[in-house]
């Protein structure tokens, strides 16, 4: 990650912007937010060096929020364009926000092929277990006897699990971090930033007005009880008896990030079009 | 989340200036935040309480701003007073938010920022080892039982409201 100590002198409200936030009081996405620019003036990343990149959601209105460069894109997508933007522009810093509706449902496949590309860039998941902004639908992450007026007696269908996914799929840097500790998630996400490759955090991120049983997470998060492997096998041991709420870095893994040999902009047009004349 | 006091190392008495004018700052970066949510959602007497607060803790911080004198403690503040595994004392639980919350809630948490910033001023009396800074720690701890009356007074102006307070005839509701 090119963009990291350029300065040291940088607060992090200097990566705020001066729209405020909408989400609702109590809402998890406030600290996300704070972890975001907090990590940011830790690295001491420009902020015109920086993109975040978001797609439809609660979480994806967070590019506004930030006075870096932002790309609000279509719902599901916006890894793909994240991955466009990372291997046009290696120089910048890019990291991604979703929700678990937006990234794991309507995303869900960008997400496998995110992982399994391993484009350096950083994949940050408020999951709230709920479609929050179009009024409380389940989401994949939302636990099968999870009772709501749109299934009643809950979907009865087995959640998603993101960081098996991620791992299955080839991500470099899988980590779950918890809103409401700031600094730890910071810290996390820094390092995330700094690691080559493509990094996944999944941030469990309360939805206090459709969740607000959430609300007890705070009590129910632990640090997980051992340090972070480069061993795949032992990440994947782990995931067996993870229950969701163990928080720190999972796997930090070694695989080289793509990153095509010639960037886009150093194409010359015609060359391309030989090699597609039939 | 714990509220516990994390860590920054006050070894001088610039050290605890810093530290003390950081939990200042953020208490007042804290409360306009909450004021923006307010503002946001339509909640104008909060506004006015959070604001009002962040206004307090400003004055509080160009105090101790003052105190330094010439050493710049906003700069020192920057590199050491950073809170682990907390958030800093006096900040409000932002989680602790609603948009139909009353002075008396924000009042409460203000008190809860107040006491935490009291048992962390207290503790450093306790084991600080230099006496100019736990001279100046036991000032700031009777500073901040101060700030605890104050706002024990001001709750007395807003009784607790009843248990309905967040009962909205208008909710947000799942779809039907």
């Amino acid at each position: 990650m090119s963009n990291v100590g350029t300065s040291l002198a940088r607060k992090p409200a200097d990566y705020k912007s001066d729209v405020k936030p909408i989400w609702c009081p109590g809402c998890g996405d406030y600290h996300v937010l704070m972890s975001f620019t907090r990590a940011f003036a830790q690295l001491g990343l420009p902020p015109e060096k920086i993109v975040v990149v978001s797609g439809i959601g609660c979480s994806s209105r967070i590019p506004a929020y930030t006075n870096c460069y932002g790309f609000h894109g279509v719902h599901g997508r916006s890894l793909a364009l994240a991955a466009g933007l990372k291997v046009t522009r290696p120089d910048l810093t890019v990291v991604v926000a979703s929700g678990d509706g937006d990234g794991y449902s309507i995303g869900g496949n960008h997400f496998l092929h995110a992982c399994r590309r391993n484009i350096d860039m950083t994949y940050v998941v408020m999951d709230n277990h709920i479609y929050g902004m179009t009024k409380g639908q389940p989401s994949p992450t939302t636990e099968p006897e999870f009772d709501t007026a749109l299934a009643p007696g809950g979907t009865g269908v087995r959640p998603f699990h993101p960081l098996v996914v991620a791992l299955a799929s080839g991500a470099n840097f899988i980590a779950r971090c918890f809103s409401g500790e700031p600094n730890e998630t910071a810290d996390v996400l820094a390092e995330a930033i700094k690691h080559p490759g493509f990094s996944f955090i999944e941030i469990l991120s309360p939805c206090v007005t459709f969740r607000p049983d959430e609300k007890a997470w705070k009590d129910q998060v632990r640090p997980a009880p051992v340090a972070a492997t480069n061993d795949q096998g032992k990440a994947a041991r782990r995931l067996m008896t993870d229950d969701g709420f163990n928080i720190g870095i999972l796997y930090r893994g070694n695989r080289k990030p793509f990153q095509p040999a010639v960037a886009a902009n150093d194409i010359d047009l015609s060359v391309l079009e030989k090699d597609f004349e039939l | 989340m714990s509220k516990t006091p994390g860590n920054p190392k006050v070894s001088s008495l610039n050290d605890l200036l810093a530290v003390a004018y950081q939990i200042e700052i953020d208490a007042v970066e804290r409360y306009n935040e909450l004021a923006d949510q307010m503002e946001t959602h339509n909640n104008p007497e909060l506004v006015k309480v959070f604001r009002d607060l962040a206004r307090a803790e400003g004055i509080h911080g160009e105090e101790i701003r003052r105190l330094a004198g010439d050493f710049d403690v906003v700069n020192h503040a920057l590199q050491i007073a950073r809170f682990r595994k907390s958030e800093s004392p006096e900040e409000a639980e932002l989680d602790s938010a609603h948009y139909m919350m009353t002075p008396w809630h924000a009042l409460q948490l203000s008190l809860a920022g107040e006491k935490r910033a009291l048992a962390y001023f207290t503790s450093i009396v306790e084991t600080a080892k230099d006496p100019k800074v736990k001279a100046m720690a036991a000032e700031l701890v009777e500073e901040e039982a101060e700030h605890v009356n104050l706002v024990n007074r001001l709750l007395r102006r807003y009784p607790e409201p009843s248990n309905s307070w967040a009962e909205d005839m208008d909710p947000p509701v799942s779809q039907e």
